[in-house]
Parts: structure tokens; sequence; C-alpha cells
């Protein structure tokens, strides 16, 4: 199992108000995400742990998009990694941050 | 003086020969060995009626079970090259050289015989420009085809999965070639006569049904989250700006995934009857929600799909039946159908490169083309308006004269940024190039051409080529929609963002899609058996696909 770590400044910040969210599964090629805001709106960390070693870099390319591109300040994000592909990743994440915006369920 | 009847008089001689053998025209099995011996000549060219879904199976064994010694060099001229026998014809030094279109399974096995210089290559051929040659310079001397039954007069019924077969009998029959029908049964009567028996000069009663493949069958269960999301892209992102009505499908399952939102997302964007209403397409499981929910007006088909035949009978006003009540296919009609009558062509790849090009080969497989070339094009016959292809005609040339202005096919590829067992969808150079260069073949082998392709769909975001100014603007709009791959790292992020800006490229964002949409729970089947019993029973699926 290897673990990443990034933390990030984050330009836009998480919409809505729920405290939590969690998306995904833990499953071969597939992922569990879970979002929590607990950190001040201009920060987010994205925690990785990960089955498959050595994509060190693509992660960090995803993780980057992913704040730029959606709303994700205040978020500590917390990977549970299956081996998914990028593209699983980049969306599971966008998921979560929809998910955290809506009200609880 | 000349002799103008020299064909007629081979044919004649090949049909005395062949008569030793037969009851009339009816060859029994245990003779076909000494049949084709005696009807086939050395240096023949002969077309072994196969595609991508039916096969002249037995016709094939019989064939490459003859003694080269006897007969030898032949040149097949055939649509598929699918099953092992296809190619032990080759092994067996039978055959010599070898025009096709398709060849799916025998990839691996096909490239390594044109390596070992077993087989001579003429040409690999789109499924419609092979049939242009049978009637101009590879007019088969000799046709072994498959249908369904015959009666003793040598009239066929070719059934649902009619297919090639009318086009393969009118160049050899017309032109004095020799015609051969495999038949599952010999009947008093045909339920209808797909084919004419005077055009066909022997039958032979195989006893079983010719093979078929269920190509075109796709189990909702696999299709991912990822592939709803590319889905809904082109849904939202093409199909509903361009109010794209008239369109094939390629087999993968991001066209599959389509299939299965157009009753519930499509339906929620109001598309119904905007978008979808006429396919040439085969009978696709996968639309049978679609279908049953009044999205579609009409499909006219290459081939059948095993285990839809019910079905299509049952639902007669949208697809082509005889007065048999079954299905009618032909592939000739439909690839024309598909490239004339269509505004759009979609399907998946597997390797685009950075101008666009794209193609099925990988390394050391030729899967030949089948038919995605002829859908996937721009005709430039094409003289009738649609709003689709004048849109796209203006995005393409905004500057020029509307009158005088061509309109432009809408030709998409789609697919995620990594295929199977994560082999990046997007790469600097095809391998299609290598093959070419390796086997010294004038031409690689391209699905389909960069100047044709007009959108690239993949989950990161659409690229639409026809708003690109230059060859730079080309390369990173592909880019920009390359995920993270390393096509896609290497973009340009500032000249991406500009694209974007102009629409060139548009984001799930820019199209105001939900994340949280991409999930199963959208499509309209998640499984065969929900096709099933979308179809109230009428679809019946193969064995292999059902895992309930």
């Amino acid at each position: 199992m290897e673990k990443l770590n990034f933390k990030l400044n984050a330009p836009n910040r998480a919409r809505g108000t729920r405290a939590q969210a969690i998306v995904g599964v833990v499953a071969s090629g597939n992922l569990e995400v879970l979002l929590e805001r607990v950190l001040p709106p201009d920060v987010c960390i994205i925690e990785i742990a990960t089955a498959a070693h050595g994509f060190g870099a693509v992660w960090e390319a995803v993780v980057r998009d992913f704040v730029t591109r959606r709303a994700a300040g205040g978020l500590r994000v917390s990977v549970n990694d299956g081996g998914a592909r990028p593209d699983t990743v980049a969306l599971r994440l966008a998921q979560g941050v929809r998910m955290i915006e809506e009200p609880e369920a | 003086m000349n002799d103008w009847g020299m064909q007629k008089r081979a044919l004649g001689e090949r049909l005395a020969a062949g008569r030793r053998h037969a009851a009339g025209k009816i060859v029994p099995i245990p003779e076909l060995p000494e049949f084709l011996k005696a009807v086939i000549r050395s240096g023949d060219r002969v077309c072994l009626e196969g595609d991508n879904q039916k096969q002249a199976d037995i016709l094939a064994s019989a064939l490459a079970d003859l003694d080269s010694r006897d007969i030898r060099d032949l040149h097949m001229v055939q649509s598929g090259v699918v099953l092992p026998a296809h190619l032990d014809i080759f092994e067996k030094g039978i055959a010599r050289r070898l025009d096709f279109s398709y060849s799916g399974p025998q990839s691996a096995r096909i490239a390594r015989m044109l390596f070992g210089g077993k087989i001579e290559l003429g040409a690999v051929h789109t499924y419609l420009e092979l049939f242009a040659r049978y009637f101009i310079d590879l007019t088969p001397q000799v046709a072994l085809i498959a249908a369904v039954s015959a009666d003793k007069h040598g009239n066929l019924y070719t059934g649902p999965n009619t297919e090639d077969t009318p086009t393969v009998v009118e160049a050899t029959s017309y032109k004095n070639g020799l015609v051969v029908a495999q038949v599952t049964e010999i009947v008093d009567k045909v339920p209808r006569v797909d084919i004419p028996g005077d055009l066909v000069h022997f039958v032979v009663e195989a006893g079983k049904p010719f093979y078929v493949e269920p190509l075109f069958t796709r189990d909702p269960a696999a299709i991912t989250e990822t592939q709803i999301l590319t889905a809904m892209l082109a849904i939202k992102g093409i199909y509903a700006p361009y109010g794209v009505r008239r369109l094939n499908h390629g087999i993968g399952f991001n066209t599959a995934a389509i299939e299965l939102l157009l009753p519930t997302y499509g339906e929620r964007l109001g598309l119904k009857g905007k978008i979808c209403t006429h396919f040439a397409l085969n009978p696709h499981p996968t639309l049978i929600p679609a279908i049953e929910s009044g999205w579609v007006e009409q499909i006219h088909c290459f081939g059948s799909e095993v285990g839809m035949e019910d079905y299509v009978a049952a639902r007669p006003d949208i697809f082509f039946t005889g007065p048999d009540g079954s299905l009618r296919s032909n592939r000739a009609f439909c690839q024309t159908a598909g490239l004339y009558a269509c505004d759009m062509f979609i399907g998946s790849t597997l390797q685009i490169d950075l101008d666009g090009h794209s193609s099925t080969v990988t390394t050391n497989r030729i899967a030949g083309f089948g038919g995605a070339p002829n859908m996937g094009s721009d005709p430039r016959g094409r003289r009738h308006p649609s709003e689709p292809w004048l849109k796209a005609g203006a995005e393409a040339a905004p500057d020029s004269l509307a009158p005088l202005r061509r309109g432009r096919k809408l030709v998409v590829q789609i697919g995620e940024t990594f295929g199977d067992r994560n082999v990046p969808l997007f790469v600097e150079r095809l391998d299609a190039l290598e093959l070419a260069r390796e086997l010294d073949l004038d031409l690689a082998p391209v699905m389909v051409y960069s100047d044709d392709v007009t959108h690239i769909v993949t989950e990161e975001g659409i690229a639409n080529l026809l708003l690109c100014r230059n060859r730079d603007e080309r390369e990173q709009a592909i880019r920009g929609v390359a995920g993270y791959t390393d096509i896609g790292r290497a973009r340009d992020p500032r000249m991406v963002e500009r694209l974007r800006e102009r629409g060139v490229i548009r984001r799930p964002e820019d199209l105001d899609i939900d994340p949280l949409d991409a999930d199963r729970s959208l499509l309209a089947a998640r499984s065969i058996k929900d096709l099933m019993l979308a179809s109230g029973g009428l679809y019946r699926p193969p064995t292999r696909f059902r895992n309930w």
C-alpha cells in the first residue's frame, strides 16, 4: 500500500453545509472517497492510500486539476484506492464535492 | 473471329463436372470434397461468404480439407477472415492471395501469416469498397455462400442474416461464376425467396444452421460510470445541439451506454423525437428500451443479431421485414445508407494520434475495417441538406458562401482516455505505421482519417475539430481531452483554456452535466435480463450472455 499526501491551495470553497460525504466503493479498479469539511475554506488536503505503486505523478496531476476545476476548499479528502484508472478517480472526486453540496439524505 | 462465350462455356464445364456429384442441384454432404475438387480450378478467384456475423462454415471447412496438390493458388476475395479454416486454406497452400475487409478474431494469426509470407495481401478494404470491386476487378469465379433453406430449384431463404449474400450472388452469377450454397435444410417451399434459384447452381444440406457471431450484443452490466459520463457528454454536447436524427452507432460499450440513456437522460433533456429517430444499425439489444419507449421510428440493418429475431419480427413498424415476417438485412444497402443518408457516425477506436487519425490496428494485430470507415467518412457525393450536416459545414468554413458550401457529416470518435488494461487511447504515433513499414504496405491501415473526424469525446470533454483553424489548435484540442495519458499531460494549458473559451473544448461542467448523474441507475437496463424483460420476453439472449 502506497500513501500519498497533498496539501493544496483551493481557489473555490466547497458549497453546501454538509459535514461529510462518501462516494464509491473499495473494489479492484474502483475507489472510495471520504470528504470532511474540517479545514479553512482556501485549503484542501488529499490523503491517498493506493494499491498501485509508482503513480505519484499521475495522482498529483489528477488532484491539482480537481482543486482547480471543482469547489474543494475546506475539505479533507481521504481516498482508499483499489487501483482505479485516473478517469475513474477524477469522476469519484467530482462526485464527492457534488455530494457534500447536497442536503443530508 | 472473336469467341465471346468463353466464360459461359467455362461455367458449363464446371456445371457438368459438379453434376456428377449431385442429384439435380443438391450435393449430398459426403460428396462435398469431391464436388469442390471438381468445380474449383487452381488460381480461381473465390468468395467464401463470411463477414463479422454470418459464416458459410461448412463450405469453409470443406475447402480447407482439400489437397493443395489438387487445388492451389486460389485468390480469396471475402468480407471476413474470421474462422480458423479461413486461414488454414492459406496455411496449406490452397489459397495464396487475399483481398478482405475484416478479420476480428483472427487478427493476430493473419498478421503472423502475412509476416511469414503465407499470405499475399491484395488490400484491406472497407465493406462497400470490396463489394464495389466484386463488380469491377475482383469478380469471383466461384462463390460459396450460406442460407437458411433452399428448395430443390435452388431458391434460397437467407432469413434475418441475409447480409452480403445478394451482393456476392449478383456479382458472381451474372458474370458466369458458379454459386454454391450451404443451407440448414432443403424444404418444399422456402418462406420467402431472397435469392432466385436460377442464380444458384448447387445446394448443400448442412443439417445445421450456419455460424453467426453475436457481435453486437453488449451486456449493460459491464458499462462503467465513466462510460455513462462520456455518453451524457455525447448526448448533451453533440446529439442535442446538432439535432442528430439519422445516425449509425459503433459496437462498443460507449454507444451502448448512449442507447441505454435515451429513455432516461435523453427524456429528461426533452430530446425525444428530436434525436435518434432513424438508424442504419444492426438490431442492438441495448436499443430495446429506446424502441419500446417510442424513441425510434425506423432502423435498417446490415445483418441481424443472435436472439433478436423474434423481437424484430414483432416490431415491423420499426424494422424492414419480409412477407414471411422476418427481418431482411442487406449489408451493401445498409452501408450505403449509413454513408449517404446518415448525419452522424459515432464509434470507439483503439488509438488516436495528434492529427486525429484513428486506428484499430495495434502491434501484431490486423483487425481489418469492416464498415466503420464507410460510415465514419464524409461522403463527397452527398447533395441533400439537413440541419446537422449544414451546421457542421458552417462550423468548418464559416466564411464561405452558404449555398456553395458543402455540409459535413459528423464523425465522432468516443472512448475513455485509458482503455483495456490501462492502455492509453491517445498516442504520438499509430502502431498502424509500424505495421505498414514492416509489411511494406503503401497505406497504413487507418480506420478514420483525420480529415473525416469532427469530434472526439472522452470523459474529460468534447473536442470539436470543426472549429480548429490550424494544426496547432487541432493538436491542443486533442491533448485537451486526452486526460491523464502522456499526450494529455503534455498539453499547453493556456492554449487549451483559450480553446475552451471558444467552445472548441467543452467539459462536463461547461455543459452543466452533474457528475452525480454518472451512475448505473441512469441506465434504462442494467443487465441482459433487463433487456429481455424490456422486450416482453421476445429477445432471447444467447446462452453465453445468460448469467442469472
